[in-house]
């Protein structure tokens, strides 16, 4: 569906490289997730596949169209959500829809199938102007506006960024439903928690692919033994940590603190000694499977 | 054709909502075609006048009553010695001096000449200029009723005189406002224009909306139609609200059919327009657009004609002159409502105007992008 070879793009006079050398490849009907913090070059890749951003090396193609060959063809074929909502504030609900629908010669009624499960949900504002809704409702807007069409393909960029903990749990429902009628879609995100929703992803920093595989093949090819500590003081506990010889690294994880072992892991009693030298309290220590999130900070301490 | 129709509603329906760019697409024409032309007065009124009467005769006191009761001249001051007068005009309450020497009346009729003498504060060339020509305009005439009075029949008179009589055509009262206002309705119209579109596409971009449409298959042309046809209509209308105050406050009817104008002011919206979305391909902020647009603005006031003459500009400012588009619409609007001129009249204005809107707009949908 979506073939991506060496694509790069290269800002500026200073030559930042914002995206060097990525190559990934999306399957139809996938959820493909593009998980990276903010500046890991995951906007660009979006601007390029959705024909608005030339690429300065690499190829691309989007249902077998080149993104900039053939681009006339991936607008039509395509959905797009920006990450800023970009829809007409001062137009209400329905004439959003209905200018989005008639840009791409269609109709509100011809794709109604494809959106009614969302436009339900917003139908009762729908004479509401788009800059008076809610931050949920914008996004359920502008999803029925990438969607209108009828695309085969739907790019959202960081869709559920500074959007609420329930909000963004539907969000992914309505994703899970989009793929059950085998619309391909590519997602980006910055939260690793959202990774384990994507078939495959891919993990992106500094505009290169750390690595790219289904979530569960890549928390089990995690490469340490991780455990998780809890003492009584945290900064000193990841100084301690982070000094011991055979811990890689440690870091703060909510109220534990991560330690990944490069062989062997050490049992709780020497731990328990080892912390107590360092005059730190242990109060828990226990073996712990990797998240996507480990996964990426081992990348990156790599 | 449905896709246009669909960019013309919703680009309408954006501008009937926003309610205080639409009153100020309404109010601001009404209000400056009233206030403007009133303000922008040639005519120097006011000029404040010290004199140095070192004669008090009868002869000066009708000089000095002749001065003050044209209605041009202040009396500020009333002087003794030119030093005392001076004073007047370094703390600005004078503009003038006019100082009658001593024995101004005796050697007047005694040796058939006299000598007054004006000192002018010209730091406000314009005030200074009318003010000398009106004063000497004032003293020339009280020397004809002097001679008149003084040798009697003219005919007996044997040294010879020109007498000018000058008539003013087209605007024989020789009213300023019915040049003005043609003039400011015509920057009022090409300011509109300008703005709206210079900002509309700008907007566009700095709420990310743009992204959305880029990604559509809508064609350039579609959208940039779509944003020129609402503001050319606007255009239109801002034009007739003009006319129609012009006539219902300052009576001015057009002598040259309305149609010309109307030809005119259709190519005259395009090319404007263009400029405006030109303008707008290059920015990337409303707040970029607005001081680009004001800069030019500028220049088409001040160098279209408007108030200072173009033929009275140097050679290099009149080739700048030539650029504005601007110049030849304030022309159109004088030769057809002053002159009465036709179309055949105005076609070269009008050809001229016409490759504006073709070079601007062409420039702006070929420097309008979708991919970056």
């Amino acid at each position: 569906m979506i073939q991506v070879n060496n694509i790069t793009k290269v800002y500026g006079k200073e030559k930042t490289v914002a995206v060097d050398h990525v190559s990934f490849s999306v399957k139809e009907g996938e959820l493909f997730g593009l998980i990276g913090p903010d500046g890991a070059g995951k906007t660009s890749i979006f601007r390029m596949l959705t024909t608005l951003l030339l690429p300065d090396g690499g190829s691309a193609t989007v249902n077998g169209f080149d993104v900039v060959k053939d681009f006339r063809k991936i607008r039509n074929s395509v959905g797009y959500m920006p990450g800023k909502f970009s829809l007409y504030q001062d137009l209400t609900i329905e004439e959003n829809i209905n200018f989005f629908a008639t840009v791409f010669n269609t109709t509100v009624n011809e794709n109604y199938h494809l959106i009614k499960d969302i436009y339900i949900q917003i139908e009762p504002f729908k004479k509401r102007r788009a800059g008076k809704l809610s931050g949920g409702m914008k996004q359920k807007l502008a999803l029925c506006c990438a969607l209108i069409h009828k695309p085969t393909v739907l790019f959202l960029d960081e869709p559920t960024t500074g959007v609420d903990p329930v909000s963004r749990k539907e969000f992914w429902e309505m994703l899970k439903r989009l793929k059950a009628q085998n619309i391909t879609i590519v997602v980006s995100t910055p939260y690793m928690d959202e990774a384990t929703l994507c078939d495959r992803i891919a993990l992106i920093q500094e505009g290169v692919i750390l690595s790219i595989d289904t979530p569960a093949a890549i928390t089990a090819s995690y490469p340490h033994e991780l455990f998780a500590v809890k003492g009584d003081k945290m900064s000193s506990l990841l100084t301690a940590l982070n000094s011991f010889s055979k811990i890689k690294t440690a870091y703060a994880f909510g109220e534990f603190a991560h330690a990944a072992f490069y062989a062997h892991a050490i049992s709780a009693q020497e731990m328990r000694d080892y912390l107590k030298s360092k005059s730190i309290e242990m109060e828990a220590y226990q073996k712990i499977d990797a998240s996507i999130e480990d996964c990426f900070i081992g990348f990156l301490k790599n | 054709m449905r896709i246009l129709r669909f960019l013309l509603l919703k680009e309408f329906s954006q501008i009937f909502r926003n309610k205080s760019i639409l009153a100020l697409i309404m109010v601001m024409p009404v209000m400056q075609l009233i206030i403007l032309p009133m303000a922008a007065d040639y005519e120097v009124k006011n000029i404040n006048l010290a004199i140095i009467d070192q004669d008090h005769s009868t002869y000066s006191q009708q000089l000095i009553t002749k001065i003050t009761s044209s209605g041009y001249f202040k009396l500020s001051g009333y002087d003794n010695s030119f030093h005392e007068a001076f004073q007047y005009i370094e703390s600005d309450k004078a503009d003038l001096i006019l100082e009658i020497p001593q024995n101004f009346e005796r050697n007047l009729i005694r040796e058939n000449k006299q000598h007054v003498f004006i000192a002018v504060n010209a730091i406000n060339g314009t005030k200074a200029n009318l003010g000398g020509a009106y004063l000497a305009g004032i003293l020339r005439n009280f020397n004809a009723d002097l001679r008149l009075k003084l040798i009697g029949n003219t005919k007996l008179n044997p040294s010879p005189t020109i007498e000018i009589t000058a008539s003013n055509w087209f605007n024989a009262y020789m009213n300023y406002k019915v040049f003005m206002v043609p003039g400011i309705l015509a920057i009022l119209v090409t300011m509109i224009g300008g703005f709206l579109s210079a900002l509309n596409i700008v907007k566009e971009k700095e709420v990310g909306t743009i992204e959305q449409i880029n990604v559509t298959p809508i064609k350039k042309y579609h959208f940039v139609l779509g944003k020129l046809i609402p503001f050319w209509i606007l255009g239109n209308v801002v034009f007739t609200i003009g006319l129609f105050i012009s006539w219902l406050i300052y009576g001015i009817v057009p002598l040259g059919n309305l149609s010309v104008l109307y030809v005119f002011i259709w190519v005259y919206l395009f090319a404007i327009l263009g400029f405006g979305l030109l303008i707008s391909t290059y920015c990337e902020t409303q707040q970029q657009a607005m001081f680009i647009m004001f800069f030019f603005m500028m220049l088409f006031i001040l160098m279209g004609g408007l108030f200072t003459s173009i033929d009275a500009m140097p050679s290099w400012a009149q080739v700048i002159a030539k650029f504005n588009p601007a110049t030849y619409f304030i022309e159109v609007m004088r030769m057809v409502i002053l002159k009465g001129s036709r179309l055949r009249d105005i076609l070269p204005h009008l050809i001229k105007v016409m490759l504006f809107a073709l070079v601007l707009n062409t420039w702006a949908i070929l420097n309008y992008k979708k991919t970056t």
